[in-house]
């Protein structure tokens, strides 16, 4: 019998066991679930809902030497989304494309930056314009995830007259992304490019602070400060004080390097290193870079044949011509060779016969019989020529080495080109394999041939010349000081040499037309030869007062023939300065 | 002689005290940051609840005999309404690509939930209607035509779970009626070849059990043939059947078998109820304050996972209990199959047992990934008319037949 009273107590003990054994499993395997991994999963809990939101910090303010505003930080305005996955993405930025212009391209760069942090809000537009904004906020709902937020934007106020030396910003590239440097560095976060702003990063940059929000499954946001948790404030990086002279850097940019002029200007204290003026023309205005460059803009800027994002201060590596005729000269008077009074054996008549070369004087009609320092006042060719072979090309080339003619200044701005001089006679039997004559040297005693310097460079060496022998580094935000003597001169010497230049810059030297009525300007012009068809290049460097020096300025202009021109750039901005001082201290006087 | 009728009172406070549970459960899962429908069924589920005490307090005045006598009009009309659910039938809520819904005035009934009722019932009549247990194969047809027909119907919407509540509801009451555990095995071997194909070593290791157990068992000959013939087709042909399975049952078998493998895809709403229930820790959330819940992190939280809710808002003691209240209920009412005067009682009895406790297995199980996602409804606590009415005509039934038993309706089982 099968359902005996027996079998049937004995299936229902069977059948309870089961089911007791079926609850006491499940029991353990929700114990398990809930006490032992409670931990695990309460943080994934968290981290469902929990969003940490960047607020980012505004840059260090950079201001000029007197506290005038160079880059600030405006409000603006970003616009981000929180993904699910990378699909939901896309579709989301297809949506957003109806409303907000976005390319394709930019859609696909969307999703690499959030594949590279799925966590991180995908930033799609860094800087949005306030019609784009209203337009989102008002279908905010259809966006789920979507985060526009005010972003602190950088700005700066005199735009293209300062951009040589302040740089840009823009949002990080995946490229140095993927770079061991950039690690701390997150997709969507903006970086300095150029410029102090590439330069001084680390004090710019600030530090980003966090907000948590809380969102619901479709990602909507629910509600802030959630969790208890407020939010971490962004710390503003500290302001950055340059040496600028502001007045000086915007008269410099929009007067003297008005008329498409094409060059460079670098003008500073020559005692301190202190940049007061750094400009490069033609510029560009680094405002619009802030966001996204339009392909526009980037076309314009790319295809302008006076190359504004190419730095001609820093960057541009130019022959310095006759500018170099003093470290020619002091070359010789270290090794005794020369005085100030000494004539050379061969007068100039326009020329001068070395082998069977004959090398040509600028000034056809020659200078006659003349001595150092008139040389100098007059560029004379021909005596520097013989002077030159008098030194030897070993002493030449130890000398300008020691001079700093091979070395990088060490300007606080990035990617300084380092000058080129030939380090001894190794280099020219490498360059010329094919046999060479002592004749290099008479080019290079004219600052010709194998010889390129930067704007930067002769800047540091005219420092030296103003000071009696220190060359002092550049700097355009107040650092430690550095100073070298790079050679060594006797105060009469040092005296003779300074006159000599102040009388380049009088009626009867190469820039008489660049005097400054009631201040002594001591410099010398530079006229670097190009090959035919390209017009040469126009150099000067200089100081003033010439006794008790307070400005510097070295330029370079492209393409613009003899140096007077360079020197009439450099006394404008040498007037404007010392003019403009001296109505300060009647102001400070007056208080 | 008249019989002094006892209600048995406990079956009935410990199924009010569980739906009273549930319904506080569906009022929490409604309570979501962003409203949904959801926010306002708690208040139909009272509705039902009300309606399916109704019921319970109609059938209990049924006897037995009366069960008994309306079991085969009543099985016919649940095979004519599954049929009907095919043609006319329509998806609803959580499982909106099935056809398991009809409506019926204003009301959208499902089926299948009362067709486990009457389906137990037919198997209880089939199977007490023999002097003797099936003792072979060819005993059993009888029985498992009345399972295997329902059954196709409803893996035709499809409606998985259903299916295996019938499987297990088959299983549990051939064993009530006395089957042996070798017969059992054999009967369910088809299957198990088919769980095993994906290995061809456990494949090769269970035939060689079952060619033991054949041996032993010693069926007759054509049955053994026969047995032998259904594993190898089930162990052969099993990758033939899986291909003719719907994507999405493929995804869920698949996501069952690995759920950290696709996060975002199938896997993704066990993985957010796991979540829920393990952030739960001792004490819970908090009554309706849950946050996988709250923020819609956790999938159908009114239906098939609202366990998962209370995992989350009252954590393991909150799941403790409701898990203990199940137990007592289904020692309760095993006590009732075993305390019952007739075969047909018991049968009944148990197979509506049987038929809870894989409800609560699956179900439950699923919200922790034990089980495969299938959408089978917590008694009591998931949200729906159907189930609901079904459950309570369920307690009056086993309420009568706890009445018509020998001895104490308190006494358990154990």
């Amino acid at each position: 019998m099968s359902f005996h009273p027996n079998e049937i107590a004995r299936r229902a003990r069977v059948a309870s066991f089961i089911i007791l054994g079926t609850f006491l499993f499940l029991v353990s395997a929700f114990f398990r679930t809930q006490v032992v991994h409670n931990e695990r999963f309460a943080l994934k809990s968290q981290q469902n809902r929990l969003r940490e939101v960047p607020l980012p910090a505004p840059r260090g303010i950079i201001r000029d030497r007197h506290g005038a505003v160079i880059a600030e930080n405006v409000p603006g305005y970003s616009v981000s989304l929180l993904g699910q996955s990378a699909d939901s993405l896309r579709a989301t930025l297809l949506r957003l494309s109806a409303t907000v212009p976005l390319a394709s391209s930019q859609i696909e760069e969307t999703i690499r930056k959030y594949r590279r942090d799925p966590t991180r809000p995908t930033v799609i537009l860094s800087d949005a314009d306030f019609a784009v904004i209203s337009v989102l906020e008002e279908h905010a709902l259809d966006f789920p995830g979507l985060i526009i937020q005010s972003a602190p934007k950088r700005a700066y106020p005199h735009g293209s007259a300062v951009a040589a030396f302040v740089g840009y910003t823009r949002e990080i590239t995946e490229g140095q992304l993927a770079a061991p440097q950039y690690a701390d560095y997150e997709p969507g976060q903006q970086i300095g490019v150029s410029g102090l702003e590439g330069q001084y990063e680390k004090l710019l940059r600030g530090q980003e602070g966090t907000r948590f929000i809380e969102y619901d499954a479709r990602g909507r946001e629910v509600r802030r400060g959630a969790g208890g948790r407020p939010d971490l404030a962004p710390l503003g990086a500290p302001d950055l004080n340059t040496n600028i002279d502001l007045a000086l850097q915007i008269y410099v940019a929009d007067s003297v390097f008005a008329d498409s002029l094409v060059g460079g200007m670098l003008a500073m204290n020559p005692r301190t290193g202190e940049v007061l003026a750094l400009h490069s023309a033609p510029s560009f205005d680094p405002n619009w870079f802030i966001g996204r460059l339009s392909d526009e803009r980037y076309n314009e800027l790319s295809s302008h044949p006076g190359k504004p994002l190419y730095n001609k201060v820093v960057q541009g590596r130019y022959p310095p011509a006759s500018t170099f005729k003093l470290a020619t000269a002091i070359i010789g008077m270290q090794n005794n060779v020369v005085k100030l009074n000494d004539r050379m054996p061969e007068p100039c008549r326009g020329g001068f016969m070395y082998g069977n070369r004959y090398f040509k004087c600028w000034e056809k009609n020659g200078h006659g019989d003349i001595t150092l320092s008139r040389a100098i006042e007059v560029s004379c060719d021909t005596y520097f020529y013989q002077l030159g072979i008098r030194i030897g090309l070993a002493r030449l080339l130890d000398g300008a080495t020691a001079m700093k003619f091979r070395e990088r200044t060490g300007i606080d701005l990035p990617g300084e080109s380092a000058p080129q001089w030939p380090v001894s006679r190794d280099y020219f039997d490498k360059r010329y394999p094919r046999g060479w004559t002592e004749a290099v040297i008479l080019n290079l005693s004219i600052g010709q041939g194998e010889n390129d310097q930067t704007v930067t460079n002769m800047a540091r060496f005219y420092s030296a010349l103003a000071t009696g022998g220190m060359a002092v580094r550049p700097e355009i935000v107040k650092g430690r000081l550095e100073r070298e003597q790079i050679f060594q001169l006797t105060t009469e010497q040092m005296t003779g040499l300074r006159n000599a230049l102040a009388g380049v810059v009088s009626a009867t030297g190469t820039a008489g037309s660049a005097a400054i009525q009631g201040v002594v300007l001591a410099g010398k012009t530079g006229t670097a030869q190009m090959p035919f068809p390209l017009a040469d290049h126009s150099w000067f460097v200089g100081f003033a007062p010439a006794d008790d020096p307070k400005i510097l300025v070295s330029v370079l202009l492209v393409n613009r023939e003899h140096g007077y021109n360079a020197a009439r750039a450099a006394k404008a901005a040498i007037e404007y300065y010392l003019k403009q001082r001296t109505v300060q201290l009647v102001d400070t006087e007056g208080q | 002689m008249i019989r002094r009728h006892v209600t048995d009172y406990n079956l009935v406070l410990l199924a009010l005290v569980l739906s009273l549970f549930g319904l506080a459960m569906v009022y929490s899962a409604g309570q979501t940051d962003a409203p949904t429908a959801v926010a306002s069924v708690y208040k139909k589920q009272f509705i039902w609840l009300v309606l399916g005490i109704g019921c319970m307090l109609v059938i209990s005045r049924a006897s037995v005999r009366v069960l008994d006598w309306v079991t085969i009009p009543a099985y016919a009309l649940t095979l004519m309404l599954l049929a009907a659910t095919l043609v006319i039938g329509t998806g609803a809520g959580t499982a909106a690509s099935s056809k398991s819904w009809i409506g019926i005035g204003g009301f959208r009934l499902q089926p299948a939930e009362f067709a486990k009722i009457t389906v137990v019932l037919m198997l209880a009549r089939t199977l007490a209607s023999r002097r003797e247990a099936p003792k072979s194969l060819l005993d059993l047809w009888q029985p498992a035509v009345v399972v295997l027909i329902p059954w196709v119907l409803i893996m035709l919407q499809p409606d998985l779970g259903t299916g295996i509540a019938f499987i297990g509801i088959f299983f549990a009451m051939l064993f009530w009626a006395g089957v042996s555990w070798p017969l059992l095995l054999l009967v369910a071997s088809p299957g198990i070849s088919l769980l095993l194909a994906s290995s061809e070593k456990l494949w090769g290791g269970w035939f060689l059990l079952l060619l033991a157990l054949i041996l032993y068992y010693r069926p007759y000959l054509v049955e053994g043939v026969a047995l032998v013939i259904a594993n190898v087709v089930m162990g052969i042909l099993a990758p033939t059947l899986w291909n003719g399975l719907n994507p999405y049952q493929q995804k869920r078998l698949l996501t069952f078998l690995d759920p950290a493998a696709d996060p975002r895809g199938s896997a993704y709403h066990v993985l957010q109820s796991q979540t829920a229930i393990g952030s739960g820790g001792w004490f819970g959330q908090g009554f309706t304050d849950g946050s996988q819940k709250r923020l819609g992190f956790l999938p159908a939280q009114h239906t098939d996972f609202i366990h998962a809710v209370t995992g989350e808002e009252l954590g393991f003691i909150g799941v403790s209990v409701v898990l203990t209240l199940f137990l007592v209920l289904f020692l309760r009412t095993t006590n009732i199959a075993a305390r019952s005067n007739d075969a047909f009682s018991g049968l009944v009895a148990f197979g509506l047992t049987a038929s809870w406790l894989v409800h609560v297995m699956v179900n439950v199980g699923m919200t922790l990934s034990l089980m495969p996602v299938t959408g089978i409804p917590l008694p009591f606590f998931s949200y729906g008319g159907s189930f609901m009415l079904a459950s309570w005509l369920t307690v009056g039934i086993l309420l009568r037949i706890s009445s018509e038993g020998r001895g104490r309706a308190d006494s358990m089982a154990l």
